[in-house]
């Protein structure tokens, strides 16, 4: 069974800036949270504190009743996955070694990879269409080729919660699509994950819930639909926007531009 | 998709080992006295009757403590320069080039000049060697800001002015102490295996043997070292403490090289520069290649040197030095290609 994880009033500061505070949401199994906000607002730092890559200034984050700060390293790696935003790799790894690396944490601390652990890579790359790029070297790929390998070894980890930092951000439309239906799949296997967007029409089609955040903390949060409101985003973006439904009744966000074309 | 099997693990080193093999038998057969191959297969192979007690010694006790102390120089050398490029996350890493080696012969030089005055044990040259090596390791470490990606400009500078450092006090302390002949510091400088003593090669061995059998033990986490301490970290990685043990694991391994051959040059920068392109970069594989490739690349390399002049024997460092220098100027100019180094 996996566990929620729960945000319980953290307070993120960096350099000793305060950033957010008083944050208290949970991403549930089955469910895909998104975490929007302007750059700089905390997003990145938040998913840091989930990971115990960084300790909160105050509160804490728990997975299940467990603080995520008291777990041991790969007892946490083997139920929490982050999918950076990109990746310095001054090693030519393959692709296919990079991916393998998602299974360090279920692995002892020397030895090689097992048949299952192989195929479970070789999966994770036929689904996001890398299969052809496996034995290709890392410093070789686009940064999207790079960011879905990322993602794929994010899967391979087999975690319970799923952390991922803008995942689409260097990705063209289908490959947009092709991961987030990827993230849903992952949700619908009784898993949770939060995600960081800024695309807000996407992230309304891929979310349950979103966690809209401004200055200092959270603006908003609730369904797609209750949070991506003309209000809430110019208190988040200070911008003006409408929102409304799409032919499939999910919401569509449109930014208005203050000088438009004719 | 291409993986690390147990057939490719054992196929490339299996052959790496017969190359070493073959280069140590070659390296045992060679020398200014005319022992060749007979000889040695005669002591190694049969009982050895049919050859006289000097020969024997000039085989097990002339060239093989030589042979053998070059194998474990050349092993912790390499095994170090790969160690420390995953580390740093930079391909131009080298127990040299960043001063470490440095380091440890200043010290290694200090306790050698007090040892005359104050009669310390042999032993305490690598172990002042491996104090020295730790220390310039640490102050590399502070330099770059001890966990974010280094800058290369500002580990090189920091590896040449340490170097000049380290170069300068060694000059002086044997001044001083006036029991170095000028060629004997000259020999230090640049690295050499020819005063070589029989009962250094135990606490060498030792040393080289922890070094890198940790190193070996940690090699799943420097693969993922090498992606960043954070990355580390998100794949389970106790990043401070796995860092720590290769840090010293490296130090114990170039203090003992060191502390017995002086400032032998580039070897950790050739030999994974070299096994990559062939092998990959899989830490699992690599650093035992890299262990076995070093080894057997700095006895050829010490055969070269005690041959090539008739009569006369090169230092060993100056041989690396000729291979290493140019790769060095190669391999900075394609960083450079690729990024500012800043």
């Amino acid at each position: 069974m996996s566990a929620a994880l729960c945000f319980e009033d953290v307070r993120a500061e960096v350099g000793g800036r305060m950033l957010l505070s008083g944050l208290d949401f949970a991403v549930h199994p089955g469910e895909v949270v998104g975490l929007v906000g302007r750059n700089g607002v905390g997003k990145t730092t938040l998913l840091r504190i989930a990971s115990a890559a960084l300790p909160p200034a105050a509160g804490r984050v728990t997975l299940g009743s467990q603080d995520v700060a008291t777990l041991p390293r790969r007892a946490l790696a083997r139920r929490v996955a982050l999918v950076p935003q990109d990746l310095h790799v001054p090693f030519p790894f393959r692709v296919g070694e990079l991916v393998l690396m998602g299974r360090a944490p279920h692995q002892p601390l020397l030895g090689l990879e097992s048949d299952s652990d192989v195929a479970l890579a070789g999966e994770a790359l036929d689904r996001l269409g890398l299969a052809d790029l496996a034995d290709r070297e890392i410093t070789s790929l686009s940064g999207g080729e790079r960011q879905l390998t990322l993602f794929a070894r994010a899967l391979v980890q087999d975690p319970e919660i799923l952390l991922l930092d803008e995942p689409t951000a260097f990705l063209d439309l289908k490959h947009r699509v092709e991961v987030l239906a990827e993230v849903r799949a992952f949700a619908a296997r009784g898993r949770g994950a939060l995600v960081v967007s800024h695309d807000l029409s996407l992230a309304a089609r891929t979310c349950d819930r979103v966690v809209l955040l401004g200055e200092g903390g959270v603006v908003a949060a609730g369904t797609p639909a209750e949070v991506l409101q003309p209000e809430p985003l110019r208190r988040a973006f200070e911008i003006e926007a409408e929102s409304f439904a799409g032919p499939d009744g999910r919401i569509v966000v449109v930014p208005r531009i203050p000088v438009e074309r004719d | 998709m291409k993986r690390l099997s147990p057939a490719r693990l054992a196929l490339v080193l299996g052959v790496l080992s017969a190359a070493v093999g073959v280069i140590t038998l070659v390296a045992l057969a060679t020398g200014p006295s005319d022992v060749g191959w007979s000889q040695v297969a005669s002591i190694f192979l049969s009982d050895g009757s049919d050859v006289d007690a000097a020969t024997r010694d000039i085989v097990l006790r002339v060239r093989g403590p030589r042979v053998v102390l070059g194998l474990l120089v050349g092993a912790a050398l390499a095994t170090a320069g790969a160690v420390f490029q995953a580390l740093l996350r930079n391909p131009l890493a080298d127990p040299y080039v960043l001063g470490v080696s440095g380091g440890a012969a200043l010290a290694g030089i200090s306790v050698l000049a007090l040892g005359t005055t104050f009669a310390l044990p042999t032993s305490s040259v690598p172990m002042a060697a491996f104090a020295g090596g730790l220390l310039a390791t640490g102050l590399l470490y502070w330099v770059s800001g001890g966990r974010a990606r280094s800058s290369p400009t500002g580990l090189l500078l920091t590896g040449v002015v340490f170097n000049a450092f380290a170069s300068a006090g060694i000059v002086f302390l044997a001044s001083v102490a006036g029991f170095f002949e000028g060629s004997r510091i000259f020999l230090w400088l640049i690295g050499h295996l020819s005063a070589v003593e029989i009962d250094a090669v135990g606490v060498v061995a030792t040393s080289v043997v922890l070094g890198l059998a940790t190193a070996f033990l940690l090699s799943r986490s420097l693969n993922l070292l090498a992606l960043g301490d954070e990355s580390a970290l998100h794949l389970g990685v106790p990043v401070e403490s796995h860092r720590r043990w290769l840090l010293l694991a490296t130090s114990l391994m170039v203090g003992a090289a060191v502390a017995v051959s002086g400032l032998i040059g580039f070897v950790g920068l050739i030999v994974p520069h070299s096994l990559r392109l062939v092998i990959g970069s899989d830490h699992r594989l690599l650093l035992p290649a890299t262990a076995l490739t070093g080894a057997g690349f700095l006895v050829l390399s010490d055969t070269v040197a005690r041959t090539v002049l008739d009569g006369r024997e090169l230092p060993v460092g100056a041989v690396t030095a000729i291979v290493g220098g140019p790769l060095f100027i190669y391999l900075l100019r394609r960083a450079q290609a690729r990024g500012p180094l800043a």
